[in-house]
């Protein structure tokens, strides 16, 4: 028995060291270390101005401000352009406000509205300087004090923003207009319908398709289906790639999501639910199956003694 | 036509038919096993059965998989994941019981090497086991072509591009092989072709072999019997008529069925609770990350490496030039079939008391984790050197074999 456990020490101890060298250790060495922030975008600008809801809300649907491109439909506010036409004109298509102040970071709105280039990352691809714009216009004011006015915007949107955001619509509004996830049924229109007649089907997919050419002429391709994104990267690259892209891959166009904590955690679900639907299953049944070959095991053992006792 | 008479029972009728009694007597109830024996002596059953667990999966697998280029990939990551009832832990269970079989397999290996079971008579045991050990490698590989990712169209490329052979200046361009590598993938890059006949290597033809071979391998060890662990050779129909006798005390060996089974089940039982726990919580090791991202032949992975159970090898032909890479790789998928032949010992004893192979012994396993490990790492600076020398040691040390073992036969 002793003998036994000694070589059964013997064989563990090769086998972690192995482990340790093709899992833990290589990962180390083959991949690039960030250390993420936990969403706090300590690079931006922080505002002490408190904002005033009714203020921000006349900045932000007054005339040729935020809903000249954007729609709100929590305040019954419809976008001014389909998705197709809006990504004809913009390149992308702006996103719906209406869930902005729940999912994104308040810091991060603030400074969006004032240099949406910088905020999101992408000045390597909009240089004002040489005549690239972004196509979200920078805020110049509204005549009054600038930061009053964006912190009493950015309070506007945290006051529409519904109160619980499912996974899903987070997904949606904070990934879905430029990723598809097609084991969700998700395209950038949104949520593929179903038709009856084959011809609606591929209307609709033609439509997709011209909208997916116009995605790929702003990014430089097409940006990739989330489906199983859960389990092709580690936890800690899809935390510290959303909260700065840059970090990870220089040079992308992917902008900053600006989500903040709370904000990714629900993106996070929404990409387990349809990259790793088994999770709830599996750890449901895996401590069942444990104790099913433990039991077996120390039956075994007893058989295996009854058995040797004469030997 | 033999005579029958009316059997009173099933056992009897079948008995009279198949011989089941006394095929129950030769194949278990009086197939002698030595009793020195430790649990390392259980890795034929533990592979035995991690075998059937792949079959098994494989056949549930099978019924929804879909090997078209096209549709493979969601038919692995979403049908079988999300629409089929279980189908996650079946193909959980297939993928780490793939990886987790060969970790068995160096076990089984080393202990053979270890315990000097490959010689003296053992020859054929050692022959058919390697054998398996190539066919379930070619097994594997065919296996993780089939999900489509980005890392089975990759290593597909990579691997199939080894049978160029050597560069054309080598002796007149005779080892080159112009149109090889196309032939074998059935196009100039893995395509459709390519993943058709990986499918069927996989499910029909390979599974067909290893089959035929571990009947090879079970009947090989017949005459020569199994080792022990102290190497020692015994009369075993002394030691059986003994048992027979009831003096199981003073015997040497113990029948199979049901002494050798119980301490085999409760083995198999304790691998069972690593086995599921992998299964369960820690599987992505089983289960690279590259390869949830479908194939995409205009994008390659920033870094491309076979499974962890290749890595020794492909660390034999990486840090070498093209055509010295060549060589070096062959010589190490064939360096352990020559064990037999290059140790020049008669003594059959554990490495320890074998004198100087005891060191030849752990250096060889050290080197092979060595190996494995810079085989993983990016060919870069200090790993690349390690690498190197490790290769060099591994060549060195088969090479050196007879010369380290032949003097122990003077002692």
């Amino acid at each position: 028995m002793k003998n036994e456990l000694k070589i059964l020490g013997v064989v563990v101890i090769f086998t972690a060291i192995l482990y340790w060298g093709v899992e833990p250790f290589a990962h180390t060495q083959m991949h690039k270390h960030v250390d993420g922030e936990h969403f706090a975008y300590s690079d931006l600008n922080e505002s002490t101005k408190k904002g005033n809801v009714e203020n921000g809300k006349t900045l932000v649907m007054g005339a040729g401000a935020c809903t000249g491109c954007h729609g709100i439909q929590a305040v019954a506010h419809k976008a001014p352009m389909d998705a197709a036409t809006a990504v004809s004109a913009y390149g992308v298509n702006p996103p719906d406000l209406s869930t902005a102040g729940g999912l994104y970071s308040e810091k991060f709105l603030a400074n969006l509205i004032e240099n949406p280039a910088h905020a999101l990352k992408v000045e390597h691809k909009f240089d004002a300087a040489k005549g690239k714009m972004h196509p979200m216009p920078a805020f110049y004011g509204a005549g009054g004090d600038k930061a009053q006015e964006i912190a009493d915007m950015v309070a506007f949107l945290k006051s529409i923003a519904p109160k619980e955001i499912s996974p899903k619509n987070a997904y949606l509004d904070a990934c879905g207009r430029c990723h598809a996830n097609r084991y969700g049924k998700l395209d950038q229109l949104g949520e593929t319908p179903t038709f009856k007649s084959e011809t609606d089907t591929l209307k609709h997919k033609v439509a997709v398709l011209e909208y997916q050419d116009k995605l790929k002429a702003y990014m430089g391709k097409l940006p990739p289906d989330l489906s199983i994104i859960i389990r092709a990267r580690s936890e800690h690259f899809l935390e510290t790639f959303v909260e700065n892209p840059q970090s990870q891959l220089e040079g992308t166009s992917m902008p900053r999501v600006g989500l903040s904590a709370e904000g990714f955690e629900k993106v996070k679900a929404y990409l387990t639910q349809t990259g790793d639907p088994s999770k709830t299953a599996r750890e449901a049944i895996g401590p069942w199956v444990l104790l099913f070959t433990l039991v077996f095991t120390v039956l075994a053992y007893l058989w295996k003694k009854s058995m040797w006792k004469d030997h | 036509m033999a005579h029958f008479e009316k059997a009173s029972s099933i056992t009897e009728w079948l008995d009279q038919r198949l011989a089941i009694t006394t095929v129950k007597k030769v194949m278990a109830l009086e197939y002698w096993i030595p009793k020195n024996i430790n649990f390392l002596w259980a890795m034929g059953m533990v592979l035995a059965f991690t075998f059937a667990l792949l079959t098994i999966s494989g056949i549930f697998l099978l019924m929804y998989y879909q090997p078209n280029v096209d549709t493979a990939f969601d038919s692995v990551n979403y049908t079988i994941m999300s629409e089929v009832g279980f189908g996650w832990l079946w193909r959980h269970i297939h993928g780490v019981a793939a990886s987790v079989v060969f970790l068995i397999i160096y076990i089984h290996m080393f202990t053979g090497i270890y315990y000097g079971s490959y010689k003296k008579g053992r020859e054929m045991i050692w022959l058919s086991g390697m054998l398996l050990f190539v066919v379930f490698s070619a097994e594997a590989f065919s296996g993780y072509m089939l999900p489509w990712g980005q890392m089975s169209y990759w290593a597909g490329m990579v691997i199939t591009n080894l049978f160029e052979g050597f560069s054309p200046d080598i002796a007149g361009g005779i080892m080159n092989a112009p149109g090889l590598v196309e032939w074998i993938r059935g196009d100039y890059v893995p395509g459709q072709a390519f993943l058709s006949r990986f499918f069927m290597l996989h499910v029909l033809l390979l599974p067909l072999v290893i089959i035929g071979l571990i009947g090879l391998h079970f009947a090989a060890l017949r005459i020569p019997h199994v080792n022990n662990q102290d190497g020692e050779e015994f009369d075993y129909h002394e030691a059986a008529k003994l048992y027979k006798e009831g003096k199981t005390k003073e015997s040497k060996v113990i029948p199979f069925q049901p002494v050798f089974l119980s301490k085999d089940v409760f083995v198999l039982g304790v691998y069972l609770i690593f086995f599921f726990y992998l299964v369960f919580y820690h599987f992505n090791f089983a289960m690279d990350p590259v390869n949830f991202d479908p194939a995409d032949g205009l994008k390659t992975p920033a870094h491309i490496y076979p499974e962890w159970y290749f890595l020794w090898s492909y660390e034999i032909l990486r840090p070498f030039p093209k055509d010295p890479g060549l060589i070096a790789f062959g010589f190490a998928q064939v360096a352990f079939f020559l064990l037999p032949f290059l140790d020049k010992s008669d003594t059959v004893a554990p490495a320890n008391r074998r004198g100087l192979f005891k060191y030849w012994f752990w250096i060889m396993i050290v080197d092979m984790i060595v190996l494995t490990v810079m085989g993983k790492l990016p060919p870069q600076g200090i790993w690349n050197h390690i690498g190197l020398v490790a290769a060099v040691v591994f060549i060195a040390l088969f090479v050196s074999l007879p010369w380290v073992t032949k003097n122990e036969n003077r002692a």
